[in-house]
């Protein structure tokens, strides 16, 4: 199962993580082997075989509908983790094109 | 004896009599800390201060006569367990720098039993690795032999457990994490059923696999710590509403009757030779105790490390979108657009292994693959998962070595990261499957040379810890702890100390 590099790439933009040229390389390389690994699944038969998403057969474990305030210590603290803040809202570059 | 070599329980039994004080207990772990974490490199943030405050409190609580097993005993978490006010990174550089801002619920219930909380230990970057190799900060070193890895991911809290910096630590296990560095550091390592003990304030890495559990020196400390964080919580809607058992009723009691498996995938190639002899040897130790030992099959457990990595890969790559230097953690400034602050903050601030799994997650379930390899993956999950409940069925527990090789040499495994993937080879079937699943320690292998280098072994004359696996029904710990301690009493190999 080999990646091209034009598929890595798409990969790392999907994922957005800029890769230097190296990395695209090494990486693309270490995830086809990866891949060719993982291809012995095939040989698995499933027919009629659920997929298992979580093991604890728990459904719907739910809570009543109402407002719980968060302490508002941690809050603060949670706020001074953000790169830059501006009257208590965290600040991001332009979301939206000017095109 | 110092201090800071004491188990959890001769501890508590000191405190509770007035001959020693928490601060006292909690001064003997740090300055063992200082004095060999130099070399081993275990911990990532010592929380002097903070500790010893903790200390001084639970004394306090102790003159006004509370008690429990915990209360004043020091312990040492992994770094992807939120501490509130401390320095929490996963061993990553895109968290270098940020400070928790609430406590893990297992926390929380540490701090109301009155525990502790010393350091935060080196683990693998964001927990993806099997040796601790791929902290962005450095390697932790086994403590049995300073040039091997101590396993992972969750390295750094087995070296300080087997290095007695502290009386216990705080892992946890996706596929082996805890159970993989307790093997090769030779101390208790348990993976707790899924949902026995909160995820909420866990950097989650496999979240349908992922468990926090105790690493300690005895079977008996992990029966203790386990009966702490345990139990339902609100904020993680995978813990049950059930009780939790009183282990320690378990403890002491003979193995006679007791029927355990062993898949005839245990001496397979690619175990080490010293592995399977001392495996051999415990399970042969297991039958001298009573218990009966039947063999079994697993045919599908082999393809337990291909699911792994594409279901693991596929739910990292999903938990891992939240780091995108806009709320917290490194925010690239060279950036012109709102995607650059994306692609070069996580770009940089990820390491190499996390970014392929990252990768390949992205790829796996990426439209046109999602079929192909995530959904079946789940396919295969549920055939091993129900291979293993068919044969626990009419058994009480499953009997297997832990890795199969001893603790390999740092750098050794870390160029290609298929080979390290292939040593989850026994521990991959109890996370599938959500079982309970404990690593005992079991003697010791001369290391083995690895073929294509000369070996200047020079180390340990003891050679290097083996680690028995026992895998147990869902909720049923108190068996694990039966079993093992049954051995450990019979066996000893917990008072082996590392010379370091």
């Amino acid at each position: 199962m080999k990646l091209t590099k034009g598929e890595i790439k798409h990969i790392a933009d999907l994922a957005r993580l800029e890769l230097t040229e190296a990395e695209l390389k090494k990486y693309g390389s270490q995830l086809s082997d990866i891949l060719s690994y993982i291809d012995q699944l095939k040989e698995v038969d499933t027919t009629d075989i659920e997929p298992t998403a979580q093991i604890t057969g728990l459904e719907n474990a739910l809570r009543e509908d109402e407002k719980e305030d968060w302490d508002k210590k941690e809050i603060e603290e949670a706020f001074r983790q953000a790169p830059e803040l501006k009257n208590r809202q965290i600040k991001v570059k332009r979301v939206l094109d000017n095109n | 004896m110092k201090l800071n070599e004491l188990t959890i329980k001769q501890a508590s039994q000191k405190l509770a009599k007035g001959e020693i004080t928490s601060v006292e207990l909690a001064k003997a772990c740090l300055a063992r800390i200082k004095e060999a974490d130099k070399k081993i490199k275990a911990c990532l943030t010592v929380c002097e201060k903070e500790a010893l405050v903790e200390a001084g409190e639970a004394d306090k609580r102790r003159a006004k006569g509370e008690g429990g097993n915990l209360l004043g005993v020091p312990y040492i978490a992994k770094d992807n367990i939120l501490t509130r006010g401390v320095r929490t990174t996963a061993a990553s550089k895109i968290l270098e720098n940020y400070i928790a801002p609430f406590d893990a619920t297992i926390i929380k219930k540490l701090k109301e039993a009155g525990a502790v909380l010393l350091a935060k230990s080196n683990l693998d970057e964001f927990a993806h690795g099997a040796s601790t190799e791929n902290s962005a900060f450095g390697p932790t070193h086994n403590p049995w032999d300073l040039t091997r890895v101590p396993g992972g991911s969750s390295g750094g809290s087995a070296a300080a457990v087997a290095a007695d910096m502290c009386l216990f630590a705080l892992g946890t296990d996706t596929g082996g994490s805890i159970r993989c560095p307790a093997s090769f550091c030779g101390v208790v390592g348990l993976k707790p059923t899924y949902g026995r003990s909160s995820r909420f304030g866990l950097m989650a890495m496999t979240s349908s696999t992922d468990v926090p559990g105790p690493i300690t020196k005895t079977i008996e400390d992990a029966a203790m710590v386990l009966a702490t964080i345990a139990g339902h919580d609100k904020n993680d809607a995978t813990t049950p509403d059930i009780g939790v058992p009183v282990y320690e009723k378990h403890l002491g009691k003979n193995l006679k009757g007791l029927k355990i498996g062993q898949p005839e995938e245990n001496f397979g190639q690619g175990v080490e030779k010293g592995v399977k002899e001392a495996i051999k040897k415990a399970i042969a130790k297991l039958e001298e105790l009573g218990a009966e030992i039947i063999p079994i099959r697993l045919p599908h457990a082999k393809y337990g490390i291909p699911v792994y990595y594409i279901i693991t890969p596929s739910e990292i790559s999903s938990n891992l979108a939240r780091f995108d230097g806009i709320r917290y953690g490194f925010s690239s400034e060279q950036v012109k657009d709102l995607k650059e602050v994306y692609t070069k903050s996580r770009g940089k601030g990820f390491g190499p292994e996390t970014k392929r799994r990252i990768m390949l997650g992205t790829y796996a379930l990426s439209a046109g693959y999602y079929d192909a390899y995530y959904l079946q993956a789940q396919k295969v999950r549920t055939k091993i998962k129900e291979e293993l409940d068919f044969e626990l069925e009419k058994l009480d527990a499953i009997v297997t070595p832990v890795q199969p090789t001893t603790a390999f040499k740092i750098g050794e495994q870390s160029d290609d990261p298929l080979k390290m993937y292939l040593e989850d080879i026994f521990v991959t079937g109890a996370s599938l499957a959500g079982l309970p699943a404990i690593s005992i320690p079991c003697g010791f292998a001369p290391p083995q040379s690895p073929p294509l280098r000369s070996s200047r072994e020079g180390g340990n004359k003891t050679g290097l810890p083996v680690g028995l696996q026992l895998i147990g029904k869902r909720f049923n710990e108190e068996m694990l702890f039966r079993i093992g301690s049954a051995y450990e009493k019979e066996t000893e190999w917990h008072f082996q100390k590392c010379k370091i």
